[in-house]
């Protein structure tokens, strides 16, 4: 544990905090999504929506008040984080609310969106405010394992919905996506875990054929994880979250250890996984066949994947503008969820939808950033590890969408509706900014000598 | 450890990467694709938003469009005489897409056509809802109505065109279907469809015989026999005596004989009498003596086995096969695997009656914008030159005499110089299903001929021998042929 005190006086003195480069920033991001706003009630109903002055106000409130707490509880903090995910929340409120217009696509979600948002802030704020320093995080590196574990096995318990199990169902209060939460708890343990063990796994290593073979000891773990995500599968049909948990471990691995060889090790076993399941399970294997043959017609209809691709094809360069798409033919399952970035696609085109994956791509590159900059290992093993697992969900989910990959059941960060996701996506979001505050803070200033003082010259 | 954060964060940027990748290939690449795929909603969404434009014939429109409120779809496609107009328009449904006319045309009609930017921006710049524009047809009413009331209740096709542009006058098959039934999207749309389908209806009133469906062309294909001869010089003169054994034996066979309907005088018959009388042996040998290749070029000049007949719908390719010597000699009588559709057939009867020059046949005149400016319209374009000049008008002669004294004399009509070809198709195994009756003619005036036309009639129950095509076929031809020349006064 020692080495975590071990910062260095090497940084960035006199660094500017940056915290009015965000504000300038949060300003377009409250009001793009306004404007957005007005251009669907425009193009549904021709009348600006009612509304619009609530919805301002309030994203405005949101952000102002979250600024507020960043310029004084994490006043280095990255100044990118907080506007792309607001803009990206406030967008993908207005997309919820667009799909609210289309009666055939069921009851209204954008209030509800609105309310988890609000509690998505909230929580973020609280992480600011009362986690002072992330690296108190490593005392509970085990506890985190246990919490992980029971949020990612509950699911089992409970009824499936649309042939995943990933939902915990409470009467009477909603359902919830412990998976959402199981993301960070588990890049918790791993930072933690990976932190103490690294250089046993880095050095005690026999080499052969030019990879460094870790020890069989060493290699357990490893395997644990992987079965577990092979269980994941098998057991919640959850093809996504194994992927991802899998990915995120293999990279703080990679990491920590500077060793390529779990690269290795981590891809061999993963397509080993995935073959050895997609052979026996047909719900696997059903969605392996819709990705070869998007556009086939199943029961003489049309599948979602192809009114998918249809949304997309239709959205062509410049979209056929907010609110005036198609994309309610999704029906099924997820049009406000899995598939909103179909609607995203087709209602703002190609330029709007390489806008949206480029501000993900942002928000990865800046959490990695962080990790770059965090000068504890703790700090970088989780930074890289949030951010690790963000991209991979962004690219297990809009590869999916886009038919890139296989379709999985899980949610485009921010974008998509869904309380758990947004939730848990804006505390993942408040962790990156207090490590990155605590990385990018300039050293305390070294405690004047006497000596020093005696020598210097006093002038009258 | 920031040399593998380096790596990952490269690795985040490539999986990033990959989706932009993947989403220009969508929405640029495969966009169109995608956009005009049929099942894609969108496509009939669009279709239907407007009131759709018209197909037009001898300037007043066969189609319509009225308000609906089925779901998705403001507007529905109607038709005027829809059982007569289906091969010319095809269908436009709100649940079974579109063909033909309709499918073709769809951008047109639909207002979404590349070739209506301007009408469009100036409907967006005027807050104008986007209209559609006309397809103009070549037909003609009056030649239709003759045709689709002479095939009446029997099964067949009938197609006619004006042998000097090529313009079809009239495409008549039957059965057919009235595509309003199953224009909009109920499920009394779906009933209706669902009974015209082959599977449901063994007639198939949804196919369109004119252009799509082939058939042994019978004793009509010895016109083109008789062009191949005079063509490749094998006879010079129609009045001569060719050399014709009676009985004739086909070759390379032991003792197989082709024989005449009855007992006709075939012996060294010259042209003229042997396609007045329409004797198989004499036909049967020239198609011998010119061997397959010679009879393959001539039908190919005629248009036989061309896949890409665009009137602008597509006609199925007729076929005049690569095959031994025994086969043809058959096939140079229309029997054999020889095939061809009524369009075909039209072909060779206006080729002969244009003096040799075949014209591209075609059915879409112009296309109008919504404001009635044209956006297009059509050339008469040569297709080929089957015959001389000479030898056509020979070919005209000896088809006068099959009309005036042969097995087309329910073709005449008086004052007006008309040629035709009987013929009456083997069908089946050993012949053992009703032959089909056929005629092809032309009518000429002093001014050229403004009408050829090929009719075929299925199944044509009673007769078997030759005279059901000129008892048949031939009076459905005639009237079509009046009709035109009607019109022409």
């Amino acid at each position: 544990m020692s080495s975590t005190t071990n910062t260095t006086t090497v940084g960035t003195i006199g660094a500017p905090s940056r915290r009015n480069t965000e504000l300038a920033m949060l300003v377009f991001a409250v009001l793009i999504p306004v404007f957005a706003y007005i251009n669907v009630g425009l193009a549904k109903d021709h009348s600006v929506p009612a509304g619009v002055l609530g919805y301002a106000l309030g994203l405005g409130l949101l952000a102002g008040v979250a600024h507020l707490v960043v310029r004084k509880w994490a006043p280095y903090a990255d100044p990118l984080m907080l506007p792309i995910a607001t803009l990206l929340n406030g967008m993908g409120l207005v997309f919820i609310w667009r799909l609210d217009q289309e009666p055939s696509l069921g009851s209204a979600m954008a209030p509800n969106q609105l309310m988890w948002s609000t509690f998505g802030v909230a929580l973020f704020l609280a992480i600011l405010i009362f986690l002072k320093d992330h690296r108190v995080l490593q005392r509970y590196t085990y506890i985190s394992m246990v919490v992980a574990l029971v949020l990612l096995i509950a699911p089992v318990f409970f009824p499936g919905v649309n042939g995943a199990k990933i939902w915990i169902t409470i009467p009477g209060l909603g359902s919830l996506q412990p998976g959402e939460f199981a993301k960070i708890i588990i890049a918790v343990f791993f930072a933690g875990y990976l932190m103490v063990k690294r250089d046993a796994l880095a050095l005690a290593s026999r080499r052969f054929m030019g990879l460094y073979l870790p020890r069989g000891r060493d290699l357990g773990p490893i395997l644990v994880i992987w079965a577990l995500s092979l269980m994941i599968l098998v057991f919640e049909t959850d093809l996504g979250t194994s992927l991802l948990f899998f990915g995120l471990f293999v990279v703080m691995l990679y990491v920590a250890t500077e060793r390529t060889s779990w690269i290795v090790f981590g891809l061999l076993l993963s397509a080993g996984g995935a073959v050895a399941v997609g052979t026996f399970e047909s719900h696997v294997q059903t969605r392996v066949h819709n990705w070869l043959n998007p556009l086939e017609l199943q029961g003489g209809g049309v599948t979602e994947t192809a009114q998918a691709m249809y949304s997309f094809g239709s959205g062509g360069i410049f979209g056929s503008g907010l609110g005036q798409g198609y994309s309610r033919l999704i029906l099924g399952i997820a049009p406000k969820s899995d598939y909103i970035l179909a609607t995203v696609g087709e209602e703002i085109g190609l330029a709007g939808l390489m806008g949206i994956l480029l501000l993900y791509g942002l928000l990865i590159e800046r959490g990695i950033r962080t990790a770059l900059a965090a000068r504890d290992p703790f700090g970088k093993l989780l930074a890289v590890g949030l951010s690790g697992a963000f991209a991979l969900q962004v690219f297990v989910v809009a590869g999916g969408v886009t038919g890139l990959i296989p379709l999985t059941g899980m949610t485009m960060p921010f974008l998509a509706q869904g309380g758990s996701s947004v939730i848990a996506n804006w505390a993942l979001v408040g962790i990156l900014l207090r490590i990155s505050d605590t990385a990018r803070r300039p050293a305390p200033a070294p405690a004047p000598s006497t000596d020093a003082e005696m020598t210097q010259v006093v002038r009258p | 450890m920031n040399k593998p954060l380096r790596r990952v964060a490269i690795f985040c940027g490539l999986l990033i990467l990959a989706l932009l990748v993947r989403v220009n290939w969508v929405q640029f690449v495969q966009a169109d694709e995608l956009k005009n795929d049929p099942h894609n909603r969108r496509v009939a969404i669009e279709r239907y938003s407007t009131p759709r434009g018209n197909i037009i014939v001898d300037g007043k429109p066969v189609t319509g469009s009225t308000t609906t409120d089925s779901g998705d779809f403001k507007y529905k496609r109607t038709y005027k005489n829809g059982k007569m107009w289906a091969p010319v328009t095809g269908y436009a449904s709100q649940a079974f897409d579109a063909n033909q006319l309709e499918k073709l045309n769809d951008g047109i009609l639909s207002g979404t056509d590349d070739k209506l930017f301007f009408s469009r921006t100036v409907d967006m710049l005027t807050g104008d809802k986007q209209k559609g524009g006309n397809v103009v047809t070549t037909l003609n009413a009056k030649a239709q109505k003759a045709a689709f009331e002479g095939l009446a209740d029997k099964k067949g096709a009938v197609a006619a065109i004006n042998p000097q542009t090529g313009a079809i006058l009239a495409l008549a098959s039957t059965p057919s279907y009235d595509p309003s039934t199953f224009a909009g999207m109920s499920n009394k749309d779906s009933e209706a469809y669902n009974a015209l389908q082959k599977k449901n209806n063994p007639d198939e009133p949804m196919l369109n015989r004119a252009l799509r469906q082939t058939y042994p062309p019978g004793s009509t294909f010895k016109v083109v026999t008789a062009a191949a001869a005079l063509e490749n010089g094998l006879y010079d003169d129609v009045d001569a005596k060719t050399e014709s054994p009676l009985p004739y034996t086909l070759p390379d066979t032991s003792g197989v004989e082709l024989k005449n309907e009855g007992n006709i005088p075939c012996k060294d018959a010259s042209l003229r009498e042997a396609l007045r009388w329409s004797c198989n042996t004499v036909f049967g040998k020239i198609s011998a003596d010119l061997g397959n290749k010679k009879m393959m070029d001539e039908a190919e000049k005629f248009g036989f086995n061309n896949p890409e007949i665009d009137t602008p719908v597509r006609a199925s390719e007729s076929i005049f096969p690569k095959d031994n010597r025994p086969q043809n000699a058959m096939a140079g009588i229309g029997q054999a695997s020889n095939r061809a559709t009524p369009l075909q057939m039209a072909m060779v009867a206006s080729a002969v009656a244009n003096d040799g020059k075949l014209m591209k046949p075609y059915m879409v005149e112009k296309l109008e914008a919504p404001n009635l400016n044209v956006v297009q319209q059509h050339t008469p374009q040569k297709m080929s030159q089957p015959l001389t000049p000479e030898n056509a008008q020979k070919v005209q002669d000896i088809m006068k005499t099959v009309v005036q004294k042969g097995t087309g004399t329910r073709a005449q009509i008086s004052g007006v110089e008309v040629g035709g070809k009987t013929g009456t198709a083997q069908h089946g195994e050993n012949n053992k299903d009703n032959p089909y009756a056929w005629f092809i003619s032309y009518a000429k005036t002093a001014n050229g001929s403004p009408v050829a036309v090929a009719v075929v009639i299925e199944g044509s129950d009673t007769l078997r021998d030759d005279i059901a095509g000129g008892a048949l076929a031939a009076p459905v031809a005639k009237s079509v042929m009046e009709a035109v020349l009607e019109g022409e006064k």
